[in-house]
């Protein structure tokens, strides 16, 4: 009798929200209301818009891949910017990115590669191309660059914190061994973090890839020139051509950093990349894929 | 004498160790070749025009004195507004994208809808939004719904769904089976399961990957204006189309405080909630 009036009384509801979830719900909800207002988004114009919509996709199907001869060099140059600009970003990257890194470097290294790093980070691609368009001209050279700096900017920041993670037992090893400096990275600190490299290598030549077929939007080379074009001209149906062909080439680029991944990181073989047992190593969510 | 040592060491000093096989070193080897050969390929066909090259140098030198005293004056009126109007459509879009992304997410997860077709539709649908670039996006909805910044609210959430619901799909599906199973086994109903033994599992999953999609929305509604798709990429586009340098670092100034001061929200914001 008496243990039982000791127990505290049941609660009505075990899962009752706190008052802060309600309030912080409201601000949300009138914050919608009033940026929607700010903007002139209102249901009668998104009913509008779905007027046009059925216009819009009728006109954008069947795709017409007639001018393919267009459509080609424009894919080949956009994979051209991706190749070089991962390959001359990622050595870049690699310098910038140990240098930053704080528990090997002093503050007087790491602090302006820091800087370096989160600049090149800050600016969507496309906006970096802007600046190299109007510096080396029009062309694949300002959407190489370009893509280089947001490669630098990616890796670099990756690395770092990779090198950040490392053990220090066994550069300490290498280290009491009378080592170089060059020889504690490449057999103390490469070999912790070469796995978690090949991930975001791999990550970063599909990003690139990706944005290489944008770049050319200002003028940056690849196919986003074309793909521009074609729009502002309401050629429609060539413009779904292009977006097809883009998105295969996207999905194709994403199998092969998948199967790269595998080999490095998963020791597959060709014999096992056609064997579905074992998985592709999970990738941490990154920067945008 | 001397024979006797290595006469004792040969069978083990006669094998060879190795720390892959011959066919892992094959498949290495090949991903060498390729990327060697794609390199190389690229870089004898890749058009440079040489005379833009030389150039460059002293356009650089031109850009930066076209730009540097940065006329702040530009600030106030049209460049705050445009960055205002960024960061409604980041934040609405991320808004609308989680709306749209959850129930997509749970489609995807096997362990919540039971049924393999469903789930690969549902999947199809993520991987559709995210291989999609933003501005391709932006693109269709500025043909759609004209130009505006409801064009690149809608983009930047379709763009995001994909992403929010991958992620959110992954968290359902690693959450523990102990709750639910408790829950079945008292009889709770499909949404209780859901409400009451998936959602406090995977809550703070959500909420961080939520801020992370925003803070990655933030960058590219940036952008979004160079198509037509409203924010400070339109202020931007026209700056650039006036050839108003000047107008242009100021808003390159703009975005990069933005930008900066939105990760540095986001970092403090998921220390507290995870």
């Amino acid at each position: 009798m008496r243990a039982a009036t000791d127990l505290p009384a049941p609660l009505d509801n075990p899962f009752r929200s706190s008052v802060w979830p309600r309030i912080a719900g409201v601000a949300l909800l009138v914050y919608v209301v009033w940026a929607c207002a700010q903007m002139d988004i209102s249901w009668a114009r998104v009913e509008i818009g779905l007027e046009n919509a059925a216009h819009f996709f009728s006109r954008l199907f069947p795709p017409n891949f007639t001018r393919w001869e267009i459509l080609v060099k424009g894919l080949l140059e956009s994979l051209q910017i991706a190749v070089l600009a991962s390959a001359l970003g990622i050595v870049l990257a690699l310098p910038i990115g140990l240098c930053a890194s704080r528990n090997l470097m002093p503050a007087w290294a790491s602090w302006p590669a820091r800087f370096l790093i989160v600049t090149a980070r800050s600016f969507h691609p496309v906006i970096v191309a802007i600046v190299f368009v109007k510096a080396v001209g029009f062309g694949a050279l300002a959407g190489v660059l370009a893509l280089t700096v947001a490669s630098i900017g990616f890796i670099g920041k990756l690395f770092t914190e990779a090198i950040e993670e490392i053990s220090l037992k066994q550069v300490e090893a290498v280290r009491a061994t009378g080592a170089p400096f060059a020889s504690v990275l490449g057999f103390g600190v490469l070999p912790q973090v070469f796995s978690r490299f090949i991930g975001f290598a791999t990550y970063q030549l599909d990003s690139n890839l990706r944005n290489s077929t944008m770049v050319g939007i200002v003028g940056a080379g690849g196919i986003g020139g074309t793909l521009f074009a074609a729009f502002q001209r309401f050629d429609y149906d060539f413009v779904c051509a292009i977006l097809l062909s883009i998105i295969a080439i996207i999905m194709a680029g994403e199998l092969m950093a998948t199967a790269v991944r595998r080999i490095f990181i998963g020791n597959a073989t060709f014999a096992d990349l056609w064997r579905r047992g074992r998985a592709a190593p999970k990738l941490q969510p990154l920067q945008d894929d | 004498m001397a024979s006797t040592p290595t006469a004792m060491q040969s069978p083990v000093a006669a094998r060879e160790w190795r720390r892959f096989t011959s066919a892992q070193r094959l498949a290495r080897f090949a991903v060498y070749l390729v990327m060697t050969a794609a390199i190389v390929a690229s870089l004898q066909t890749i058009e440079i025009i040489p005379e833009f090259l030389a150039d460059a140098p002293e356009q650089v030198v031109d850009l930066l004195s076209r730009m540097w005293p940065v006329d702040w004056a530009h600030y106030p009126g049209t460049v705050h507004e445009a960055l205002v109007e960024t960061l409604n459509i980041a934040s609405l879009g991320t808004l609308l994208a989680l709306v749209l992304a959850l129930p997509v997410g749970i489609l995807a997860a096997h362990n919540l809808v039971p049924s393999t077709p469903i789930n690969l539709l549902a999947k199809l649908v993520l991987v559709s939004s995210r291989s999609v670039n933003s501005l391709v996006w932006a693109l269709l909805f500025v043909g759609i719904f004209g130009p505006g910044p409801l064009a690149g609210t809608l983009a930047i959430a379709f763009r995001s769904i994909g992403f929010v619901g991958k992620l959110c799909g992954e968290a359902l599906e690693e959450a523990h089976a102990g709750p639910i199973e408790a829950l079945t086994a008292a009889g709770a109903s499909w949404t209780s399961r859901l409400t009451f033994g998936y959602w406090p599992q995977v809550k703070p999953a959500f909420w961080s990957i939520a801020l992370f999609r925003w803070d990655i929305n933030v960058r590219e509604s940036a952008v979004l204006g160079l198509v037509g798709a409203g924010g400070i990429g339109m202020a931007l586009d026209a700056a650039l189309n006036l050839f108003q340098w000047d107008r242009v670092a100021v808003i390159l100034i703009a975005i990069f405080a933005v930008v900066v001061i939105a990760e540095v929200v986001v970092t403090q914001l998921r220390k507290r909630v995870i």
